[in-house]
C-alpha cells in the first residue's frame, strides 16, 4: 500500500468548491440573484456538467445562468445532459463556456447543433439514447456538477419533481455519490413537501426560479387531426398485429399513427372483442389520447417516462393505473421507463421519416444532428431478455422457423414495428433506397450513420398498403421485396417485383387490409373514440385539463 | 388578379375488364376538399373501366395511372365509369377512396 497516495481528491475537491460557496448561501439555500456567483464558485473549467434538459421539463433558469457566465473564468466544459431544447443549451458553446457535447436528443435545436459542430464549436463525444448516457453516468461520463430542475423544496433541501421527475434520479445519483455538486432549481420553496422524491443530503443548494421552470406538452396529440388513412393503419395494427400475437405490454411512440390506434381500441377492438386480450400494460407518457381507453377498462397499468401538461388531475383520480406517491401525485422515471420498455415490453409501434430496403429507419435529415432519445432502446429486440410470453415467443419462432445450428436456439423476439404513410407531406416519400443518415454521417465525421432502429430489429412495416412481417422473410431479397410491397406508390414501390410481391402476400409475408379481413368502409373518423379535444375532456369526466393551446372549443 | 387560378389537369384512362358491372346505382364516396376527393362511380355499357380524372395537382399523371390500374388489375370491372375529382390527394386517399366505392357497390 502506498503511504503517500490520496484517494480522496475528489472529494476535497468538492469541499474547497463548497468553501467558495459558502458566503453565498444560507444553509443550502440560494438567492436567485446570487446564481452566477454560485455557478463561478462550483464550476471549475473542465469539468463534466450535467444541464438538467429533459425531453419535457427543463432547468431553464440555470441554463440562462450558465450561459451568461465569464468565459474566462468558466470554459471548456464538458456538456453531458440527455437533451438539448433550450437555446441556452447550444448558447454555452457558441459563448466559449463549454466545448465538448455528449447528449441523446436535440430536437428543435437539430439543424443548429449541426452548424455549430461544422463549424468546429462543439465537438461530440457520441450520440446516446437515454439508457445509454444514464449508464455512461455512472462509468466514465459521471458529471462534476449537476444543475437539475424540481417542482418544490423544502428548508432542509429536500426535492419534489412529482409528475415529471424523469431524468432527475438518474442524474442526482451519479452525480452525489461521486463527490459531485447538485444545484436545483425549484419553483417554490415549501414548508412541507407533498413528498420527498430527492433526499436533501444528496443536494447542495437550492435556488428559487423567478418563474417557474419551462415544461413541455409533448405528447398531446388533438384527435381533431387524425386522418382515415391513420384510422385504416390504426385498424390494420390492431387486428393485424396486436390481435394477432395477444400483445398485452406495449410502448407506443409519439404522433397521431399511434394517437390513433389509442383511440380505436375501445371502438374498433371492442368490436373484435379483443378488450382484455390486448393492450393491458404500458410503458407510456399519460397520453391524453389513451383517456377513452382507460375509461372503458382496457388498461391495467401505466408506468411513464415523463407526465404530461394537464393530465395531473386526472392521473391522481386512477391510482390503479398510474403509478402514484403515497401524496397521490404521479412519479415518473426516465430511466426505469426506458428499462421497462426495453426489457418487459413485447411491442413498440413508432413512426419514423425513412425507411430503407433493408427497413432501416431513420428520422435523421440532412443538416439537421438530431439524436433519437429512447426510440433505439424502444425499438430493438432485449437481447438479455429470458423471461416468456405469448407474443415474444410466437415473434421468435417465426424469426426462426427453418433455421438451423446456432441461429435456431429457440428464444423469443421483440416486435418492432415502423408505422407510416408511404408519402409524408409534399409527396416526400417515406421509403428510400438510401437514407440521409449515410450522407449525414459523411458531413459530420460520424463512426456510424445515424439509424434509428435496425433493420434485423423490426419485425413489421405498416403502411396503408399492407402489413410486411419481416420476421418470415427468410433472404435478403424477399426483405427487400416485403419493403418494396408496402411503399405504395413511392419510387420504391413502383420499383417492386409483382411476381415476388405475389407470391409474399400468399406466403402471408404481405397482408392487405382485405387479406386481414378489414372492411374499409369503416375507415373513418366516426371509428375514433374521441374526435377533438372537447371529447378527450368529456371522456375524463372533466379531469383532463388541457393547455390553452389546445383549447380550440 | 392578373394571373388566372392554374388550370384543373384532367387524365382519363380506360382499361378492360371481364367482369360487368351490370346496372347499379351511382356510388359517391368522399368529398372534395384540400388533400381529399370525390369518387363517383356509374354503370356504362363500355366493355371497359374508364376513369376521367380532374385534379389540382398537376404532373402526377404516372402515379394516378399506376393507382388506377392496380384497382382495375384487383377488381377487373367492366361497364363502369369513374369521375374523380381530386384536391391533392395522396395516393393513399385515392386508393381508400376507391375501395370503400367499390365495396360499396358490392353491397346488394
Amino acid at each position: 500500500m502506498n503511504a503517500l497516495a490520496r484517494w480522496d481528491s475528489q472529494r476535497r475537491s468538492r469541499e474547497a468548491r463548497r468553501a467558495r460557496a459558502q458566503s453565498l448561501a444560507d444553509g443550502k439555500h440560494v438567492a436567485a440573484a446570487r446564481i452566477g456567483a454560485l455557478l463561478q464558485a462550483v464550476i471549475e473549467p473542465g469539468d463534466r456538467v450535467c444541464l438538467e434538459g429533459n425531453n419535457q421539463k427543463q432547468a431553464d433558469f440555470l441554463a440562462r445562468a450558465l450561459a451568461a457566465l465569464d468565459p474566462a473564468a468558466v470554459h471548456d466544459l464538458h456538456m453531458v445532459q440527455s437533451v438539448l431544447a433550450l437555446p441556452e443549451h447550444l448558447d454555452v458553446f457558441e459563448n466559449g463556456i463549454a466545448a465538448r457535447l455528449d447528449f441523446s436528443f436535440s430536437g428543435p435545436q437539430g439543424a443548429r447543433l449541426a452548424r455549430l459542430v461544422s463549424s468546429g464549436q462543439i465537438a461530440i463525444g457520441a450520440i446516446h439514447t437515454y439508457l445509454e448516457l444514464f449508464a455512461r453516468y455512472f462509468v466514465d461520463l459521471t458529471p462534476n456538477v449537476a444543475l437539475v430542475c424540481a417542482q418544490a423544496a423544502d428548508r432542509e433541501g429536500n426535492l419534489y419533481t412529482g409528475g415529471n421527475t424523469e431524468d432527475t434520479p438518474a442524474i442526482v445519483e451519479a452525480t452525489a455519490f461521486r463527490s459531485g455538486i447538485v444545484v436545483a432549481q425549484v419553483n417554490e420553496v415549501v414548508q412541507a413537501l407533498p413528498r420527498v422524491d430527492i433526499p436533501a443530503d444528496w443536494v447542495d443548494y437550492v435556488v428559487p426560479s423567478p418563474t417557474p421552470h419551462v415544461i413541455e406538452p409533448l405528447f398531446t396529440r388533438d384527435p381533431a387531426q387524425i386522418s382515415e388513412i391513420q384510422v385504416l393503419m390504426a385498424m390494420m395494427a390492431i387486428k393485424g398485429i396486436y390481435a394477432e400475437y395477444g400483445v398485452q405490454r406495449l410502448n407506443h411512440g409519439i404522433g397521431f399513427d399511434t394517437a390513433a390506434i389509442e383511440l380505436l381500441l375501445p371502438t374498433y377492438g371492442e368490436s373484435l372483442g379483443l378488450k382484455g386480450r390486448i393492450c393491458s400494460h404500458w410503458a407510456l407518457n399519460p397520453h391524453p389520447a389513451l383517456i377513452p381507453a382507460i375509461e372503458a377498462g382496457w388498461v391495467q397499468s401505466i408506468h411513464s417516462f415523463g407526465s404530461e401538461v394537464g393530465m395531473e388531475r386526472y392521473v391522481r383520480a386512477r391510482p390503479d393505473v398510474f403509478f402514484t406517491g403515497p401524496d397521490g401525485s404521479m412519479r415518473s422515471n426516465r430511466a426505469f421507463c426506458q428499462a421497462a420498455g426495453h426489457y418487459a415490453c413485447d411491442l413498440f409501434i413508432g413512426s419514423t421519416l425513412q425507411i430503407d430496403l433493408a427497413a432501416n429507419s431513420s428520422t435523421a435529415t440532412l443538416g439537421r444532428i438530431a439524436g433519437f432519445g429512447g426510440a433505439p432502446n424502444m425499438g430493438a429486440d432485449a437481447r438479455g431478455r429470458r423471461h416468456a410470453s405469448a407474443a415474444w415467443l410466437q415473434a421468435g419462432r417465426e424469426s426462426r422457423s427453418g433455421l438451423r445450428g446456432a441461429a435456431a436456439t429457440p428464444r423469443g423476439q421483440k416486435l418492432v414495428v415502423q408505422m407510416v404513410e408511404t408519402f409524408r407531406e409534399h409527396m416526400q416519400s417515406a421509403f428510400v433506397e438510401r437514407l440521409d443518415a449515410w450522407t449525414l454521417a459523411e458531413q459530420a465525421g460520424m463512426p456510424l450513420p445515424p439509424i434509428m432502429i435496425y433493420g434485423d430489429d423490426v419485425s413489421h412495416i405498416l403502411t396503408e398498403e399492407g402489413i410486411a412481417n419481416l420476421l418470415l422473410a427468410r433472404t435478403d431479397e424477399e426483405r427487400e421485396q416485403a419493403v418494396r410491397g408496402v411503399a405504395g406508390y413511392t419510387p420504391v414501390g413502383m420499383a417492386r417485383d409483382r411476381r415476388m410481391v405475389e407470391n409474399l402476400r400468399d406466403r402471408g409475408v404481405i397482408r392487405r387490409p382485405e387479406d386481414l379481413g378489414i372492411d374499409v368502409r369503416l375507415a373513418t373518423r366516426n371509428l375514433l373514440a374521441a374526435r377533438s379535444m372537447r371529447d378527450l375532456v368529456q371522456a375524463s369526466g372533466g379531469l383532463y385539463a388541457p393547455p390553452a393551446r389546445f383549447r380550440n372549443w | 388578379m392578373s394571373n388566372p387560378a392554374p388550370a384543373l389537369e384532367t387524365l382519363s384512362y380506360a382499361f378492360p375488364g371481364t367482369k360487368p358491372a351490370g346496372p347499379f346505382a351511382p356510388v359517391l364516396a368522399g368529398v372534395v376538399g384540400s388533400g381529399n376527393l370525390e369518387v363517383l362511380l356509374e354503370a356504362s355499357a363500355e366493355p371497359v373501366c374508364r376513369f376521367d380524372v380532374q385534379t389540382s395537382a398537376r404532373g402526377f399523371g404516372s402515379i394516378w395511372e399506376a393507382v388506377l390500374g392496380d384497382f382495375q388489375r384487383r377488381h377487373d370491372l367492366a361497364g363502369v365509369r369513374v369521375s374523380i375529382h381530386d384536391m391533392g390527394a395522396t395516393p393513399a386517399v385515392v386508393g381508400l377512396r376507391l375501395s370503400q366505392a367499390v365495396a360499396q357497390l358490392r353491397t346488394p
